[in-house]
C-alpha cells in the first residue's frame, strides 16, 4: 500500500472503513447459499451447426460482417474482404497464422499503441464466441495480441473456430481465465446516449467482420 | 457541494443533495414541456427494448433470484471480499486505497494523478466519480478532466449535471446537443446537423487524438470479483476501451459495495444488466482486468475504495437492500414520476427510485428537507420492484426510509429506534386520505410476496401470523360500488 499524504496515511483509512463495516453487520450471520438454477449451459455442443447459425444472425443483428468458411479458404476469404475495402496496411497479432494474411505486419511488444492509428485493419483469432448473444471473447493470447491492437484501427477481423463457438454466457465464463485482459465484444461500437437510438461506429472499430472456421467445410 | 467535503452534510447542495426540497423542484420540472417530451420519448423506447429482450431468455427469474442472492451474500460479507480483493490486486501489481468519504477519495485521486504530472485526465463514465465530486477537486488542483463517454461528455458541455445512471443525457435532445457541439468542439462543420450519426461522428474525431495521447485515464467499475481481484467495466463507445488500454496510468474509484464474491457471479449479472439497462442481449464492450498485465494496457494501477456513507447504509438492515444495486437504472425507466419530472428534480446524482432510497442513506442526513424528501417522491406503484434485476424491495424500502426521514426531522440527529420509526411512517400514512389508499393497495400488493419480504417485522412474523390483506382493500370497493353516488 502506498500512503499517497504522508500526512493522513492511507492504512488509517483502511482501518476505519473495515472498522465501521465490521460494526454493520451482525456477527455469525451466514449468507444463504447461492441456488443457480439458471442455465448453466445451453442444449448444443459447442460448434453444433445450429450454434454457428444463431451466432451468425445475433452478428448481423449486430451490424458485423460474418462469413463462413474451410480451414483451408481463410486467406482466400481475407483476401477478398480486403480487396473489396481496398485496405492496404494490415497488422495482426505474433501468433496469428502467417499463411492468413500474407504481407501483413506482426505487432511487436515495442510498437507505440499510437501508431495503430495508421493501420487500416487488424485480424485476430478469438478466444470464446457466445451465441445467444452474438459475442465474441478476446483474452489476449498470442493468437489475439495486446488490447491495443483490436482497438485503434477502425477494422477487425475476428477468424472464430467453430470449436469455440459455445451457447450460453456462463459457458464462456467457465472457460476463461480471469487473470488474463480479457474484452467482451458485441458488434461494432454503439452509442444510444442521443435520444436512445443506436447508433453504430463511435470509438472503437466500426467495422467488425467475423469469419467462422468451420470443419465440415 | 463545496470542495468535495462530505455530500449534503453541510446542508449546502452538491451531487447527492439539490437546492430544493423535491416537491418545490418537481413542480417546475413538470413546467417544462420540452423536458417532458424528451423523457416521454426515451424512456418509452428504452421500456420497450428492455421488455423484448427480458421476455425471450427463458430462465430470467432464475437468474433474478440468483443475482439477489449474490449480490446479499456480497453486503453480508463486504469487509471479508474487500480484504481479499484488496490482496488480489496488490498481488498482480495493483495499488489499493481506502476513502472514508468524498473528500478523502478526491483528495486520493488527485494526489495520484499529481505523481504523474498529467495536467488533463480522460474519464471513463462513473457514477461514483459524480457523487464524491471528482471533477471539480481535479479542476482546482488545475487538472482537467474530459468525459470521454458521449452522453457525459454533453453533460459536461452544458455545464450540466447528469440526470439518468445510465443515460445522463436523456433530457437533451438532438438538436440541443447540435448547439452544444457547434458552439463547444473545434471539430463540429459549421454545417453540422442533427442526425445522431453525424453527432457521434464529431465525438470521435474530438477524443481520437486525446485517447492516443493521454497519461492518465480515470474510470469507475460495475463490478469487482473478490476472488480475482478482476474488476469489469461494461460499455458501449469504446471510450472505455480506449481509457482502460491506452494510458500508462489508470486510476480506477469504486464504491466499496461493487465487490462480487467469485469469478462465476458473472455468470448471472453480466446477463441482467446489460439486458436491464439498455435492453441489449449483450452491450458491445465489456472490459476486465486483473491489476497490471506487462505488455498490454497501463502499468500503473491505482484502485480507490470508496466508503461514502455506504458503511452506514449497512448499519440499517432494511436500509442496506439498497447496497445490492447493479445501476441498470431500469427502476428509472418505468417509474411513473420520473418519466414526468426528470432526474435533476431529485437534485442527486442518483435520482429515480433507487436514488430516493440510495440518496438519504448515502449522505446520512435522513431528516435532512432535501434528501428526507426524496422518499416521499413515488406513488409506490411497485414497477421498479418488478422491474429491478436483483429485487430489491424498492417500495418498502421508501416507505421505511419516510419513517426515518419523519423521525430524523423530528429528533434532530439522534438515531430513531426501529418503534419510533414504525409510528412515524403510520403515522404520515395515515395523515392523509390518498397515502391510506396508496398504502392499501401496496398492502395488497404484498400478497404476492413471501412474509421474508419484511424483514423489520420478522422476529415478530415468527410468532405470529401477518393477516393477509383482502383482494380489494374497503376505500377501492367503496370507490367501486360508490361510483359517482357521493
Amino acid at each position: 500500500m502506498v500512503g499517497a499524504d504522508p500526512a493522513r496515511p492511507v492504512v488509517n483509512a483502511r482501518t476505519v472503513v473495515l472498522g465501521r463495516l465490521r460494526r454493520a453487520l451482525q456477527p455469525g450471520v451466514v449468507p444463504e447459499p447461492i441456488v443457480r438454477a439458471y442455465r448453466q449451459a445451453g442444449p448444443s455442443p459447442p460448434g453444433a451447426p445450429a450454434l454457428l447459425d444463431r451466432l451468425q444472425a445475433r452478428l448481423l443483428d449486430l451490424g458485423a460482417g460474418v462469413r463462413r468458411t474451410a480451414p483451408d479458404t481463410v486467406a482466400e476469404v481475407i483476401a477478398a474482404l480486403l480487396a473489396a475495402r481496398g485496405a492496404t496496411t494490415v497488422v495482426v497479432p505474433a501468433g496469428l497464422p502467417r499463411t492468413f494474411v500474407p504481407g501483413a505486419v506482426v505487432d511487436a511488444a515495442d510498437r507505440p499503441a499510437p501508431t495503430l492509428d495508421q493501420v487500416d485493419l487488424v485480424v485476430t483469432g478469438c478466444a470464446v464466441a457466445i451465441a445467444e448473444t452474438g459475442t465474441l471473447v478476446l483474452d489476449g493470447s498470442p493468437d489475439q495480441g495486446r488490447r491495443a491492437l483490436t482497438l485503434v484501427p477502425d477494422w477487425h477481423i475476428a477468424v472464430v473456430a467453430a470449436a469455440r463457438v459455445v451457447e450460453t454466457l456462463p459457458e464462456a465464463i467457465a472457460r476463461l481465465d480471469p487473470t488474463r485482459p480479457l474484452t467482451f465484444i458485441s458488434g461494432p461500437s454503439a452509442t444510444s446516449d442521443i435520444e436512445f437510438r443506436r447508433v453504430e461506429g463511435v470509438h472503437g472499430p466500426r467495422t467488425l467482420d467475423v469469419i467462422l472456421v468451420t470443419t465440415g467445410g | 457541494m463545496s470542495a468535495g467535503g462530505p455530500a449534503g452534510r453541510s446542508g449546502a447542495h452538491g451531487p447527492l443533495r439539490g437546492r430544493e426540497p423535491f416537491p418545490d423542484a418537481a413542480r417546475r420540472a413538470l413546467a417544462d414541456t420540452q423536458l417532458r417530451q424528451n423523457l416521454a420519448r426515451a424512456t418509452r423506447t428504452i421500456r420497450a427494448r428492455r421488455a423484448e429482450v427480458v421476455g425471450e431468455v427463458p430462465d430470467w427469474e432464475a437468474l433474478r433470484e440468483a443475482g439477489r442472492a449474490i449480490r446479499a451474500e456480497a453486503t453480508q460479507r463486504l469487509p471479508e471480499l474487500l480484504e481479499t480483493l484488496e490482496a488480489q490486486v496488490v498481488a498482480r501489481g495493483g495499488t489499493v486505497h481506502w476513502a472514508r468519504d468524498a473528500a478523502e477519495a478526491t483528495r486520493v485521486v488527485v494526489n495520484c494523478v499529481q505523481a504523474t504530472g498529467a495536467r488533463e485526465v480522460l474519464k471513463v463514465k462513473s457514477m461514483t466519480t459524480q457523487e464524491i465530486g471528482l471533477n471539480t477537486a481535479l479542476e482546482r488542483a488545475g487538472i482537467r478532466p474530459v468525459e470521454t463517454d458521449l452522453a457525459e461528455l454533453i453533460v459536461q458541455l452544458a455545464g450540466d449535471t447528469p440526470s439518468h445512471i445510465v443515460v445522463p443525457a436523456i433530457h437533451r435532445n438532438r438538436e440541443e446537443i447540435r448547439q452544444l457541439f457547434r458552439q463547444h468542439l473545434p471539430e463540429a462543420p459549421a454545417a453540422l446537423g442533427d442526425d445522431p450519426q453525424e453527432l457521434a461522428a464529431v465525438a470521435r474525431r474530438h477524443l481520437r487524438q486525446k485517447f492516443l495521447r493521454a497519461p492518465v485515464a480515470i474510470s469507475g467499475v460495475n463490478f469487482a470479483v473478490a476472488e480475482t481481484g478482476t474488476l469489469v467495466v461494461v460499455e458501449s463507445e469504446g471510450n472505455g476501451r480506449m481509457c482502460l488500454t491506452l494510458p500508462s496510468t489508470l486510476v480506477t474509484v469504486m464504491g466499496i459495495e461493487k465487490v462480487i464474491p467469485r469469478w462465476r457471479d458473472l455468470d448471472v449479472l453480466l446477463q441482467l444488466l446489460p439486458r436491464s439497462a439498455t435492453g441489449e442481449r449483450m452491450n458491445p464492450y465489456t472490459s476486465m482486468w486483473t491489476g497490471v498485465t506487462p505488455g498490454d494496457g497501463p502499468q500503473t494501477f491505482h484502485l480507490v475504495l470508496v466508503d461514502g456513507g455506504r458503511s452506514r447504509a449497512l448499519a440499517d438492515p432494511i436500509g442496506r437492500e439498497a447496497l445490492r444495486c447493479i445501476r441498470c437504472s431500469a427502476c428509472l425507466n418505468v417509474c411513473p414520476v420520473f418519466e414526468r419530472v426528470g432526474g435533476h428534480a431529485y437534485g442527486s446524482v442518483y435520482p429515480g427510485p433507487i436514488g430516493a432510497i440510495l440518496t438519504p442513506q448515502l449522505t446520512g442526513r435522513p431528516g435532512d428537507r432535501v434528501t428526507g424528501s426524496l422518499p416521499f417522491a413515488s406513488t409506490l406503484c411497485g414497477a421498479c420492484l418488478d422491474a429491478c434485476p436483483v429485487l430489491i424491495d424498492i417500495p418498502q424500502l421508501l416507505v421505511h426510509l419516510r419513517g426515518v426521514a419523519r423521525a430524523g426531522a423530528r429528533q434532530g440527529r439522534r438515531p430513531p429506534s426501529p418503534s419510533t420509526l414504525a409510528m412515524g411512517a403510520a403515522a404520515w400514512v395515515m395523515a392523509d386520505g390518498s397515502r391510506l389508499g396508496w398504502a392499501g393497495r401496496a398492502a395488497r400488493l404484498g400478497r404476492r410476496l413471501p412474509a421474508a419480504g419484511l424483514p423489520p417485522l420478522a422476529r415478530w412474523l415468527r410468532t405470529r401470523d401477518l393477516p393477509t390483506p383482502p383482494p380489494e382493500t374497503f376505500r377501492a370497493w367503496w370507490a367501486r360500488t360508490r361510483r359517482g353516488r357521493s
